[in-house]
């Protein structure tokens, strides 16, 4: 089986080595994810399909990439499949646990293919194992029922099939030799051929690369349905093929326990719905080249604003195809650049799908009963935010589990279900994706809280508010955990998730009651790579307020401004004090007017604190391509990287909470020297 | 003048030289990625004054650093004729103002004397070495080693 790519010296099949990486992982996932959705008592059968389809195409594809180790495993929990789709198996909980071990195992294979990982060869025999003993068992189960078995491989009695061989047109396009078919299957036994022309069209209108015929074969031999399948296989879906025992004996038949007749109903249709469409339907593009497309889109976006700015100035009237023709310039643009950025958006279901199985395996572990819920898994957002979510959600899950849910008794014994609930929930709200994390266990502790923070040294009291209290478990090396537990409990965490979230340019939120639960909530932007902007200016200067963090503006009276302490400036906003941050005097920018009423106010959100930025004046809101300032230069404090405006010129994006902290440190410092 | 064709014989490298004031300086050819003028740029507060901020290269952002102002050399002026010289360093872009951008010496490694230790405003770990090209003096400038260095300020050396 390691030889294959010598035994097609003009294919070089290792250059397909990823593709099937790649599709052998999506198969594993789609087979965990209906393994785990499956209910033992009453099995779909469309699942119990779709479960065999992911096994059979995960032994196809290691078969042909030579990967025999994988066959052999897959063929062991394809053949036990088999036997509970046709309902020879009654499915049981304790068989799911099986297949998914054989899907680890599955994973586990793949990896050491792919990456080189260690592979334990213990698990897979066990499992292997495992799997023969079931069918072992069925064999010795059915036996006295059907009909007397002799001992060892049965011998079993030479059947007529006949088969319905319809390929696709493309068959040839695809290399395959039919002849060569007919030969392997005249190996089997004895093999009549009888062809047919079927649905060609006319001479004119005949493309002779295609194929216009199907076959009817009649074969007797000794081996059973999955043999001859198993010819066909790579060759046919199993749509185009149809094989029905013409002399079906009355006895069972034999090894693999095939039992044709049910077959049949079962797999055509969705084995066509899961193949074909489906390649049809998308393609695999890298993420390089996509993002390469977004940069030059965003290239052709800046190009526009300039053309615009440059056309503002022509006389509308004289020149009134201009300014039609840069109009629609910038529709088109604009629904080019938005169709480009859909491109990089994926469903978040990418990261929850990993969560059945997690829950399921550490509630299991732990003893506890838990209930995950999954809300709004085709909220879409950008492929790389997905990937980076992945590790703060599964912190917080297992948090979730480990210190949140209480254990059944504890949970009865507090007028609960004994099961918990985990629920996980996607949602876009304006620009924002959020994401909320909830349980209905126990709730943060605010004395245990206050407690572990004081021990750890935490300058704390108890005058702080609730909220302030949750705040304390983002502290590094903060955890409550009474003892630690491989889950949970080392105190790494919180403080990861929220460095996680805020190096993505989001935020973190907590609520909690307590003996109600708690909601930790994740706000995320929708892309990394294009901001809805406000652009403002100060002196000479251009920069640009994120749109999300943008509360109001107004134009102040001179009462609405208030000293404190002689420099300290505030807004009084219907009965609030607001503190006022100058940006011209942040960054030192001369030729800006000083006085704020001379200005324009922005009020921002600044992590839940609201700020008021002194500008000079609002320009425009635009959405602005992220460009990074770190790619050749470095980290500019206050900003959040760097756009071109329409003019070429370079303007900062500001990020609200590092100016918030930036002025406090000039104020504490300005104090100081007082 | 010298044409910027010599063949790398022997070890022989060119480097571009170009002015501060009324010293000569020159740099690795191969660093050079183009000369561009003065224009556009936008500040970045709370830097030092010789970093005069970033200007959008055809959709990168790149810095700007004024040599004239961190070698106190020249005078500084920005005019038309301000020249900057976009160099590739240390996987960076990075543009910096001198000047004027003069020629582009073959020199031998023979023909290079190691810098003497001297007080100035550029540390001589930063020079590669002192060279003489038709009598006039070559101050040659390991500009990798500078512009990386903790003073220029363009790195984050935390990160």
């Amino acid at each position: 089986m390691t030889a294959v790519s010598g035994e097609t010296p003009t294919i070089d099949i290792s250059s397909f080595g990823l593709v099937f990486f790649e599709e052998c992982a999506e198969h594993l996932a789609e087979m965990e994810r209906l393994l785990l959705a499956i209910d033992p008592g009453a099995p779909d059968p469309e699942e119990l399909n779709a479960i065999f389809r992911a096994a059979h195409s995960i032994k196809g594809g290691g078969g042909i990439f030579g990967f025999g180790d994988m066959t052999v495993v897959t063929h062991e929990l394809e053949s036990v499949l088999d036997l509970v789709r046709g309902g020879e198996l009654g499915l049981t909980r304790p068989m799911v646990d099986l297949f998914l071990q054989a899907a680890d195992v599955i994973a586990m294979q793949l990896a050491g293919h792919r990456d080189g990982a260690p592979v334990e060869r213990d698990a897979i025999e066990r499992v292997c194992g495992a799997l023969r003993g079931l069918l072992a068992g069925t064999a010795a189960h059915a036996a006295p029922s059907v009909a007397p078995l002799p001992d060892g491989p049965p011998a079993a009695e030479a059947r007529r099939y006949r088969i319905g061989f319809t390929p696709a047109p493309d068959i040839f396009c695809r290399g395959i030799r039919i002849e060569n078919l007919f030969d392997e299957l005249a190996g089997l036994g004895g093999l009549t051929v009888r062809g047919e022309v079927a649905g060609a069209p006319q001479l004119p209108h005949l493309n002779p690369e295609l194929c216009h015929c199907r076959w009817e074969l009649e074969l007797e031999t000794t081996a059973p349905e999955a043999e001859i399948r198993d010819i066909f296989e790579f060759v046919a879906d199993d749509s185009d093929l149809a094989i029905t025992a013409v002399d079906a004996p009355t006895a069972a038949p034999a090894a693999g326990g095939e039992e044709p007749a049910p077959r049949q109903g079962a797999a055509p249709a969705p084995e066509n719905r899961g193949g074909r469409e489906q390649a049809e339907g998308s393609i695999r593009v890298g993420v390089g080249k996509v993002d390469q497309i977004i940069n030059q889109v965003g290239e052709l976006v800046i190009t526009q604003a300039m053309l615009a700015q440059l056309g503002a100035v022509l006389d509308p009237v004289l020149f009134a195809d201009l300014h039609r023709g840069l109009q629609q310039l910038s529709r088109n643009t604009r629904d080019l650049q938005e169709s480009v950025m859909s491109m990089r958006l994926v469903p978040i279901s990418l990261v929850f799908s990993r969560f059945p199985r997690l829950v399921r395996d550490l509630a299991a572990k732990l003893g506890k009963e838990v209930e995950l819920r999954l809300v709004g898994e085709t909220t879409e957002l950008d492929k790389g935010l997905v990937e980076k979510l992945a590790d703060p959600l599964t912190h917080l899950v297992r948090n979730a589990l480990d210190h949140a849910i209480e254990p059944p008794a504890a949970r009865l014994a507090a007028g609960k279900p004994a099961a918990g609930t985990v629920t996980l929930r996607a949602s876009q709200i304006g620009g924002k994706i959020v994401v909320d994390v909830m349980d209905d266990g126990a709730g943060l502790q605010r004395e245990k809280i206050l407690k572990k923070a004081a021990e750890r040294g935490l300058a704390v009291g108890d005058q702080l508010s609730d909220d302030e209290v949750w705040q304390l478990i983002f502290a590094p090396g903060f955890s409550t955990a009474e003892t630690v537990t491989d889950v949970s409990g080392r105190g790494v965490g919180m403080d990861v998730v929220l460095r996680n979230v805020q190096a993505l340019g989001g935020r973190v939120a907590i609520a909690s009651e307590t003996g109600k639960g708690t909601r930790i909530t994740l706000s995320l932007p929708l892309t990394l790579a294009i901001l809805d902007g406000l652009a403002v200016a100060v002196g000479a200067e251009k920069f640009i307020i994120p749109i999300n963090a943008i509360v109001e503006s107004l134009q102040p009276q001179a009462g609405d401004i208030r000293t404190v302490n002689g420099t300290g400036r505030v807004l009084q906003m219907r009965g609030e004090y607001l503190p006022l941050i100058p940006l011209h005097a942040l960054f030192a920018i001369g030729g800006a007017a000083e006085r704020p009423e001379a200005g324009v106010l922005v009020v921002v959100d600044s992590e839940g604190d609201r700020v008021v930025l002194q500008v000079d004046a609002l320009v425009d809101e635009q959405q602005v391509v992220i460009k990074s300032l770190e790619e050749n230069y470095r980290k500019v404090p206050g900003s959040a990287g760097a756009t071109i405006m329409g003019d070429g010129r370079v303007a900062l994006i500001l990020d609200v909470g590092e100016i918030t902290s930036l002025w406090r440190g000039k104020s504490r410092e300005r104090a100081a020297r007082a | 003048m010298e044409q910027g064709t010599v063949t790398a014989a022997s070890g022989t490298r060119e480097y571009l030289t170009f002015t501060l004031g009324s010293e000569e300086y020159g740099m690795d050819i191969l660093k050079v990625q183009e000369i561009r003028g003065y224009d556009a740029v936008t500040r970045i507060a709370n830097t030092p004054d010789f970093i005069k901020g970033v200007i959008n290269l055809r959709g990168v952002i790149v810095p700007i650093v004024d040599m004239r102002i961190k070698f106190s050399v020249g005078t500084v002026e920005y005019g038309p004729f301000t020249v900057v010289i976009i160099i590739n360093v240390l996987g960076r872009v990075v543009g910096m103002v001198v000047d004027g951008v003069s020629d582009v010496a073959a020199l031998a490694p023979e023909q290079i004397r190691p810098a003497p230790e001297l007080s100035s405003s550029l540390d001589t770990r930063y020079l590669a070495g002192l060279a003489t090209v038709e009598e006039r003096m070559l101050i040659l400038v390991d500009i990798e080693a500078l512009m990386g260095s903790a003073e220029m300020q363009l790195v984050d050396l935390a990160a």
